[in-house]
């Protein structure tokens, strides 16, 4: 069983290079791990028991980047998991030319059909290689949209369409990955669709429990699609549905505010040259935004993001925002519905995306000011 | 004693008598009855558009002023019915401008209506006065023109939920200046409108009593409206947005001021889209609501929406979306004490696993408003304890409509069937005319129904019943059953042709992916002249198999005084 082991050491040895680039979210292309990777995908791609090996291996290897995480100043609460970043949203997202090319390279190279899956992925960080389940996730779901951008748009379409084309690609997926951790579960919760993750969160905000997400994810992929195929159930008017598909999808362009389906927001930060939205009712916890976001705006704290530099340069860079997002320089706030900016992570999640209106990444000099940190709030309640 | 009055008093007497069935039971009393009552007939209702004629109809009542009627079986509202299957409204707009009838409002249910037919109704009948159409389709804005252009003396243009093709907009620009006798508006099913030509509608008709827009009007345009109708006492914005470049507080303020002065609203809708941050504006007028209708409001739920109900105290009539949540209905429990009616809709029909409402949002409901006697509920799970506690908290159920998403799911808490908790209701609220079911369901349940829903007219039955018992207790027991409809349920031929006379006492019947052969079908057209058995099948056109042991996918069957339709398309074959 070599392959596992080799993806076991992959990972003790990425370990370390993951440690570092953990937390940042910026690596958009093929870096240092490039080569680690390719032998990542091949020791995942073998088999499925090999998958799930590796795949708890991975999980394990998170385990490790969260107890240095949970040593880190972030938002949210301590001791809670990192979930899974999203891979390749930061290179679709930004459409850097520059990435675009990897998304093809790499199927050609794996000779898998299922590693195409991780065609996407493979252009990532390595993060996201930590669980299978996750990329092909994102994959079925992104190749399903296009590309993330679209993905927006359409999420906030009739949701039974969007529903059942997911579903019945994702379904595969989450057979054949139940014995995932439940460190994996926030990320494919992410990539799946609007629709789903909303039903993800009451669970989602327990955290942890693997059992019910999974169940619950499996009963999402497999429930809705024979539900969708029965011809008039639930029993509602045709005119009601397209009325409430409508409407959804007017009011994600109206106010960026409230729809069934998404929650979109305005994120700004200081020095970036263009503000990004994100949907608010696809994340379950204050540490899947901040994931997030960091993936978001690492592009820009770097600069050119996707460039395909040297594994070294590559290094530092995530360090380097890791520090910058993490450390003191930046702090998340937001506008709540009074006006006021606030500092993000202080109110329950529930309550804090009913009330937030925009969000700003500052600089930690300028957010001087504002309530003290959400992590020694809790840490205190703690 | 009475045939000694002459015919004018006994006129002068029925024209208290009001009701259809209350008329109907007057006129069987004795031919001079009959015969005083028909001619004094003004309003008559059609359930079934093809249980009779346009002539007949016009040949018993020459005096009707006032029309019903209902095309399609209530399941083509879930998309179980073809189109073109039929229910045209053409031959009888023609048959009574013919005959000269007075005919002054027309209300149509489920109905294909033309361009033609409502220009040939716009010029027949000078004192037409009220048109409403509910779930109709076939129609495009052309004939709204006609409407607009040609009813003098219209009081009423009511259109809910239709299908209309748009296409100038420029039908509420057709109403003439001198067009001021408008009581009700409603065009909430439009997509556009032309602004100003609304603004000097409702500027001009100062009887406008109910006014429902649509998704066009921005709250800039609503705020100008009720500028000029306070008087409204039924209102349905359109939008409850800003447009982009307008000055949001300016707005607001005004908004709230004009708000203000609308003293006599008791009916809200709308809300097709919203800046929640406006939505205080309305509260000021909440605490007058008696019927709030916010399941079209996807963009208010969470802390908006409950402040809203917080302030709606005299609440009799709630429609609202699932968002509320269990919790949410706790609230409507506590501060809506007057509640007769609730419907709360799925935001998110297709979704597992969102438990948005489930059973006890229901039990809170129930323990909460007593006066509750009409629901209609879409939940994810409900259970035998919920429904039997909310049977004993209201026993004045006239509507029970329950809709589990998973329509065969059992009591999650026991794994039972449901049957127990339908009994419940049935056995507890004696004066249930309507009922829906859903669940898992055994012949237990219609056991129950048969025995004790003595009032019952109305009955849905999806994926419910195990054999041919089930809907033999229903057909035995529910001496008052009107409409019965069935899907996916296992009851054949046996049930069906047990008590074929039956069918005469009801309206129709609806059987689609049940058990019933062909040959069974054909049975029962033989044995009942009077009842068209409609054999829907969409799939082979032509070419039956004509195989009688053949299962039917879908049956309609009705009784009529006129035989097979006419205007029976292809794919429905009427047995004889």
């Amino acid at each position: 069983m070599s392959p596992p082991l080799l993806s076991a050491e992959e990972e003790g040895g990425q370990s370390n290079v993951s440690l570092v680039s953990s937390s940042s979210t910026m690596d958009c292309i093929s870096q240092s791990g490039s080569g680690l990777k390719e032998r990542n995908y091949l020791g995942l791609s073998d088999c499925s028991s090999v998958d799930s090996s590796a795949v708890s291996s991975l999980s394990e290897e998170k385990k490790n980047n969260l107890n240095l995480r949970a040593t880190e100043l972030r938002l949210g609460l301590p001791g809670s998991q990192s979930p899974e970043r999203e891979p390749e949203l930061c290179l679709l997202k930004s459409g850097k030319p520059d990435e675009k090319p990897l998304f093809p390279l790499l199927p050609s190279k794996e000779g898998i059909c299922s590693s195409s899956q991780k065609n996407v992925v493979s252009g990532n960080k390595r993060g996201f290689s930590d669980t299978m389940d996750g990329f092909s996730e994102v994959k079925s779901s992104m190749y399903t949209e296009g590309n993330w951008m679209f993905q927006t748009a359409s999420d906030s379409e009739a949701p039974q369409s969007v529903g059942q084309g997911k579903f019945s690609g994702n379904s595969g997926m989450n057979v054949a990955l139940s014995p995932r951790p439940s460190g994996a579960q926030p990320a494919i919760m992410k990539e799946l669709p609007t629709k789903v993750l909303q039903q993800e969160r009451p669970r989602g905000t327990n955290g942890t429990s693997h059992n019910p997400k999974t169940a619950s994810n499996n009963n999402n992929s497999s429930a809705p699609a024979p539900k969708a195929q029965v011809v008039g159930w639930p029993p509602i008017r045709s005119f009601r549905k397209n009325s409430l598909a409508t409407t959804s999808k007017n009011n994600d362009e109206v106010d960026g505010k409230p729809g069934p389906g998404a929650l979109f927001v305005k994120v700004s930060m200081d020095g970036a040259p263009y503000l990004r939205k994100v949907d608010l009712r696809t994340y379950a916890t204050y540490q899947e935004l901040s994931s997030a976001l960091e993936k978001m705006f690492s592009c820009f704290t770097l600069g050119q993001c996707g460039s395909q530099g040297a594994p070294g340069r590559e290094m530092l860079s995530e360090s380097k925002l890791r520090d910058l997002l993490h450390g003191s320089e930046y702090v998340l706030t937001y506008e709540d519905k009074d006006g006021d900016w606030m500092l993000v992570g202080d109110v329950p999640w529930e309550m804090f995306i009913d009330s937030c209106k925009r969000l700003k990444i500052m600089k930690g000099s300028d957010a001087i000011g504002l309530a003290p940190r959400a992590m020694e709030k809790s840490r205190n309640r703690n | 004693m009475m045939n000694y009055f002459p015919d004018e008093v006994l006129e002068h007497v029925f024209d208290f008598v009001t009701s259809h069935r209350d008329r109907n039971a007057v006129s069987l009393v004795c031919k001079l009855w009959y015969r005083v009552e028909r001619f004094s007939r003004q309003r008559v209702f059609i359930g079934n558009c093809y249980a009779i004629s346009p002539e007949r109809l016009i040949d018993r009542f020459p005096g009707v002023k006032a029309l019903t009627l209902k095309g399609k079986p209530h399941f083509a509202d879930f998309n179980l019915v073809p189109q073109d299957w039929g229910g045209y409204v053409q031959p009888w707009i023609e048959a009574l401008a013919r005959s000269r009838i007075g005919l002054e409002e027309l209300r149509l249910k489920r109905m294909v209506v033309s361009d033609e037919s409502l220009d040939v109704l716009s010029r027949s009948f000078t004192n037409f006065k009220s048109l409403v159409l509910v779930s109709c389709e076939g129609f495009t804005t052309d004939g709204l023109e006609a409407i607009a252009a040609n009813c003098r003396f219209l009081r009423e243009l009511d259109l809910q939920e239709n299908e209309i093709e748009e296409k100038k907009n420029l039908w509420l620009g057709c109403f003439p200046d001198s067009c001021t006798s408008l009581v009700s508006l409603n065009f909430a099913c439009l997509k556009e409108i032309n602004l100003v030509a609304l603004e000097r509608l409702v500027a001009r008709n100062p009887n406008l009593k109910s006014l429902k827009l649509n998704r066009a009007v921005p709250l800039e345009a609503l705020q100008r409206i009720l500028m000029r109708a306070p008087q409204l006492v039924d209102l349905g914005t359109g939008s409850f947005v800003l447009d982009r470049d307008s000055d949001d507080s300016e707005t607001y303020r005004k908004l709230r001021g004009t708000i203000l002065k609308c003293r006599s609203i008791r009916n809200l809708s709308g809300f097709l889209e919203v800046a929640p941050r406006c939505l205080p504006a309305i509260y000021p007028i909440c605490l007058n609501l008696t019927y709030l209708n916010l399941s079209y409001a996807a963009g208010i739920h969470g802390s908006e929406l409950i402040k809203l109900i917080r302030l709606c105290g005299k609440l009799q009539r709630l429609w609202i979306l699932d968002y509320i949540g269990d919790k949410g209905l706790e609230i409507v429990a506590s501060t809506c004490k007057d509640l007769q009616e609730l419907r709360v809709f799925p935001s998110d029909p297709f979704g597992a696993g969102h438990a948005a409402v489930t059973e006890t949002g229901l039990v809170a409901i129930s323990s909460g408003c007593p006066k509750l006697n009409s629901l209609l509920y879409f939940c994810q799970q409900m259970t035998n304890a919920a429904l039997i506690a909310v049977a004993k908290n209201c026993p004045n159920f006239i509507r029970f409509r329950l809709c589990i998403l998973d329509p065969t799911k059992p009591d999650p808490v026991t794994m039972q069937p449901l049957d127990e908790g339908f009994g419940a209701i049935v056995q507890s609220s004696k004066r249930l005319r309507r009922l829906s079911l859903s669940g898992l369901l055994t012949d237990r349940v219609f056991l129950y129904i048969g025995m004790y829903a003595e009032q019952l007219e109305m009955l849905s039955i999806a994926f419910a019943g195990e054999s041919d018992k089930g809907m033999l207790y229903v057909l035995n027991g529910c001496k008052k059953l009107r409409k019965l409809e069935i899907r996916d349920s296992p009851f054949g031929d046996m049930a069906l042709l047990r008590d074929v006379g039956k069918y005469e006492t009801m309206r129709s019947l609806w059987m689609s992916s049940c058990d019933v052969t062909l040959g069974g079908c054909k049975t029962l057209a033989k044995q009942m002249p009077r009842l068209n058995v409609e054999i829907i099948n969409e799939n082979d056109q032509m070419e039956f198999a004509h195989e009688d042991s053949q299962k039917v996918e879908k049956m309609y069957l009705y009784r009529t005084l006129v035989g097979p339709r006419k205007d029976a398309p292809e794919f429905v074959w009427t047995l004889v």
